[in-house]
């Protein structure tokens, strides 16, 4: 337990993260929430299952600037970062369709609905895990890195209609769409606020974190294959 | 006269605050978890899943620290 130390100074941000998380937590369940009709208690979801999409939203966007770096550099640190923050970013995704569909079963009484919001996140998923599928089918590392980078970037320009502007378009059962922005439908009251803006800032930099490790973890391993 | 007019407008708010605690009380909330406190208990059990979560991270990052200090940075290409 005693080697279980960060160095402040470099890693204060991590430590940020991790005071934001358990905030969140503990806030999330036990501040006073506005009493909506349907969404009830699970209007605390805001802080779990709604920042999930927003962080990943960061992530992926981190991701496409990485790519556009590479493309504008060739370096490829850059693909390795823009490959990580694309991972990440599906990943909360994933978590963000598993944990609305639980919602959605007790809210709506079914797992799944055709609801616009509701296929295009499932769309833009399939979406990036075609990236992942590319990535890996390409042999050849400098062709990969470009392919793939080129690739992100028609995937998140499908990402913003997808989530943003289609579901607008037409009616949808989810809080916060059909026409409105969607901050309005939860009365998001400064009490929600307080929680919900910390909630992205920590649930992104714990993704973040995961991130470095595994972007280290990758140099570190092209540095023992350079070595044999 | 004006007080009556006071005394009026006083009322029309007083009968629009009370209409609306009656719509918001009539929606059902965790108000029994809350008040029996087993409330805690769930915030418990998820704040000690988060706790070993992040300690494991820690322990990662301390590993790859000093793997990272055994294989000195050189610039990437």
């Amino acid at each position: 337990m005693a080697k279980l130390k960060l160095n402040i100074r470099i890693n204060w941000w991590k430590i940020l993260a991790i005071f934001l998380v358990f905030y969140t937590v503990i806030a999330g369940f036990l501040i006073k929430v506005p009493r909506i009709a349907i969404v009830q208690e699970s209007v605390r979801n805001q802080f779990f299952h709604v920042s999930m999409w927003f962080s990943m939203m960061i992530l992926l966007t981190t991701s496409l600037i990485y790519s556009i770096r590479y493309l504008s550099r060739s370096n490829m640190q850059f693909d390795r970062i823009a490959e990580e923050f694309a991972y990440m970013g599906i990943i909360l995704g994933l978590l963000g369709l598993t944990t609305g569909s639980i919602w959605a079963r007790f809210t709506w009484g079914a797992w799944w609905v055709n609801d616009a919001k509701l296929n295009g996140a499932a769309i833009c998923m399939l979406v990036y895990l075609a990236y992942v599928i590319l990535r890996n089918s390409i042999e050849d590392e400098i062709q990969r890195a470009r392919i793939a980078a080129v690739y992100n970037i028609f995937a998140w320009a499908t990402l913003v209609p997808l989530l943003y502007i289609l579901p607008r378009l037409t009616d949808s059962l989810h809080p916060g769409s059909g026409g409105n922005p969607g901050f309005n439908i939860y009365d998001l009251d400064n009490n929600l606020r307080l929680v919900f803006y910390p909630s992205i800032i920590g649930w992104t930099l714990l993704g973040v974190w995961i991130i470095q490790l595994r972007v280290r973890f990758k140099i570190l391993k092209s540095k023992l294959e350079d070595f044999s | 006269m004006k007080k009556w007019i006071l005394i009026f407008i006083g009322n029309l708010f007083s009968l629009s605050v009370f209409s609306q605690s009656a719509v918001t009380e009539g929606i059902e909330m965790a108000d029994v978890m809350r008040a029996s406190g087993k409330i805690y208990v769930v915030l418990l059990v998820v704040l000690v899943i988060l706790t070993g979560l992040i300690l494991y991270l820690v322990k990662l990052d301390r590993k790859i620290s000093k793997l990272e200090a055994e294989f000195p940075p050189k610039d990437n290409k």
